[in-house]
């Protein structure tokens, strides 16, 4: 897995709650059978004018110019900031993939869809819980006339700006420590083998119904 | 001991390893894989070296991509050249690793939480996982059930086991009786309206009282399902008479001595009277109507007898943008009576409304009337060869069709519009599907999410109605 350590870069203000999958990654582009080729189609359908499908040349087609992402001060963000549930809907793992191979390390929002949360940190994107307050401070600071660089620090646990702004966020322990070191967790559950099995003997003879293999 | 919640019974029979980190190994019992999720984690197992730990805990169906016309001239007939690959490869992998998978075109396959259920692969006890946010359906048994990424169904496939944190518990109880003419599906909508759609994150929803009881297991599945429209990756109910009758004599349950030591262990599988939930939430139940969604997200709902509201009512800037972007999307005036919204197409299908009786439902409707002539077009997709060939052997093709019904093979169709069928751009539909979010049904489309029967009125009427007037 990709490691996070610390990023340091501009940030772009997404300023609407409830973003779904759908539109982080449009359901057309989950036909892939492959990792890559997500970040092109990155909100696909606030991103472009026109329908997009896969197989297009995606760089010759009509950009929205009204959307942030297009706004050439935002160009090389690295930080997605974003409101209320962000990530809400589907399981599919391309959102978190997308989002990544656009080019951003990590997303800061009040809060978060389950699976959405979850799926980040098996990619290496670090999805930061801040406060509403904090989140509206970071907006407010985000949208003024020059974009602003912040810096996301996993160890500390802290995200730094300009005009002295500073906040601490909460990380799962485990979650941490997979980011940090970029570990393999199949490798690390396999480390526990010896227990899976002592599990299934055991629930074997509990409950015989469920090993009927 | 203070009491324990079904979630609680159903995390501690499932713990492998509690880990010092406050991370825990839980054992899946089954897992449901389907094309769309699942061709990178087969990847990563093959150059990580690894099989699956546990073979027949898998099972594996198309259905996400599949075409719903003609679906018996095989994979090699698909039209879209990224969707057959996608579908081959799922058909390459599972006979690669030995998976079983039932294909296309076989009776047995459908979407993937209607099949689980129907096979009876999917049993009150289990831990239940799919590469597929409505894999909360399966909960209505008594399972954890819930939806994982790829990574996830790679650690799965290779350690029968998931890494998680443990949810909270939330109950929601719906008072009843429920109303005359009211669903699973409004009794669900009406909760998301009421709760939001984050309203259950990070929790695991046990759906009680009356108003869930009374419904039939097919009915709890439909409310489950739309658990995670909520913001709960899991929705549970408990087991009762029904959930065992449902499951009895399915070609996956246990027979013999073993379906007598199951009832008895099921029987267990309800939350302690003097269980102590996080959340609780009362919904009353006996007010529900008939629901229709107005905007871009499930919470964006109300009753048939409403109307689409006023952003200039609401004073939090942020949900005030919220509405008026949606209202926008959809081409809707605020104040707007529900009832006079028309439509240009009818979806009854999907993971959330498929089943037989969402399908007995919207033909007690539609008998001897004809779908309105400005509906561009009106598609029943059933969930699964078992239930086209159920409503065949009861004749219920047969009103559809002379309705004036496109009667299509199994899958998930337009619920997500992955496949050929789908709406253009500025298009209303009723849909019994669960997500409304901008584009879902195709980009531009403008989704309203409703019950069978309501979907299958607005076909007749080409206007929502109040299908209580028509039963």
């Amino acid at each position: 897995m990709q490691q996070f350590v610390k990023e340091t870069g501009l940030v772009v203000p997404l300023d609407r709650s409830n973003v779904d999958t759908d539109q982080i990654i449009p359901k057309q582009y989950l036909k892939s059978i492959k990792r890559t080729g997500f970040g092109v189609n990155l909100f696909d359908d606030w991103r472009y004018l026109d329908p997009g499908e896969p197989g297009m040349d995606h760089a010759t087609r009509r950009l929205n110019p009204d959307f942030v992402l297009n706004d050439s001060r935002f160009s090389g963000a690295s930080i997605l900031l974003a409101r209320d549930n962000f990530g809400c809907g589907s399981s599919r793992e391309h959102a978190p993939w997308a989002i990544l191979e656009y080019g951003f390390k990590a997303v800061i929002a009040p809060s978060y869809a389950d699976i959405f949360f979850n799926n980040s940190f098996k990619n290496g994107l670090l999805p930061v819980v801040l406060a509403e307050s904090e989140v509206d401070t970071l907006f407010a600071l985000a949208t003024a006339e020059t974009p602003i660089e912040i810096t996301v620090d996993l160890e500390s646990q802290t995200v730094t700006g300009p005009e002295g702004f500073s906040a601490s966020f909460d990380i799962d322990p485990f979650r941490k420590t997979c980011l940090l070191e970029g570990l393999d967790e199949i490798g690390l559950s396999l480390k526990d083998a010896d227990s899976i099995k002592a599990y299934e003997a055991k629930r074997a003879v509990d409950a015989p119904w469920l090993f009927r293999d | 001991m203070a009491g324990r919640t079904l979630y609680d019974k159903l995390w501690d029979s499932h713990l492998v390893t509690q880990r010092d980190d406050g991370s825990a190994l839980i054992y899946i019992d089954r897992h449901l894989l389907h094309e769309v999720t699942s061709p990178q984690a087969f990847e990563g197992l093959s150059l990580a070296g690894r099989t699956p730990w546990r073979l027949a805990a898998n099972l594996a169906t198309v259905d996400h991509n599949v075409p719903t016309e003609n679906q018996s001239a095989g994979v090699s007939a698909i039209e879209d050249p990224t969707s057959r690959l996608q579908v081959q490869t799922l058909d390459e992998n599972c006979d690669a690793f030995r998976v079983t998978q039932f294909k296309m075109g076989d009776p047995r396959a459908g979407i993937v939480h209607v099949i689980g259920p129907e096979q009876g692969a999917t049993l009150p006890g289990m831990t239940v996982v799919c590469g597929d946010s409505h894999t909360a359906t399966h909960g209505a048994f008594g399972a954890l059930a819930h939806g994982i990424g790829t990574s996830e169904v790679e650690h799965v496939l290779a350690t029968q086991c998931l890494v998680a944190k443990k949810m909270k518990n939330m109950r929601v109880t719906v008072t009843g009786p429920l109303g005359f003419g009211v669903t699973a599906k409004d009794v669900i909508l009406a909760i998301i309206g009421q709760i939001g759609t984050a309203g259950g994150t990070g929790c695991a929803i046990e759906f009680a009282g009356e108003g869930i009881q009374s419904l039939s297991m097919e009915g709890r599945m439909t409310v489950c399902n739309m658990a995670i429209e909520a913001g709960a990756r899991v929705g549970l109910v408990a087991v009762d008479e029904k959930t065992i009758e449902y499951v009895k004599g399915r070609p996956y349950s246990p027979q013999g001595a073993d379906w007598d030591r199951a009832v008895e262990a099921w029987t267990d599988l309800v939350s302690d009277s003097d269980a102590k939930f996080d959340h609780e939430v009362v919904v009353d139940g006996t007010v529900i109507e008939p629901q229709v969604s107005w905007g871009t997200n499930p919470e964006m709902v109300t009753g048939i007898s409403g109307h689409v509201p006023n952003p200039k009512a609401i004073d939090d800037p942020i949900d005030r943008g919220a509405i008026e972007r949606a209202l926008k999307y959809m081409g809707l005036e605020a104040d707007q009576p529900i009832e006079s919204i028309r439509l240009d197409r009818v979806f009854i299908g999907s993971c959330t409304n498929s089943r037989i009786e969402d399908l007995r439902e919207a033909a007690k409707v539609v008998d001897g009337k004809r779908v309105a002539d400005s509906v561009i077009q009106a598609m029943i997709v059933p969930g699964s060869g078992l239930v086209k060939e159920q409503a065949e052997k009861e004749g219920l093709d047969v009103i559809f069709r002379e309705a004036g019904f496109e009667w299509r093979d199994p899958g998930c169709s337009m619920c997500l519009a992955m496949n050929a069928d789908r709406l253009g751009p500025g298009e209303h539909c009723a849909s019994t599907s669960n997500r409304n979010f901008e584009g879902r049904q195709g980009a531009g489309g403008r989704t309203h999410l409703v019950s069978p029967a309501m979907a299958a009125a607005a076909a007749i009427a080409g206007h929502f109605v109040d299908v209580r007037e028509w039963l």
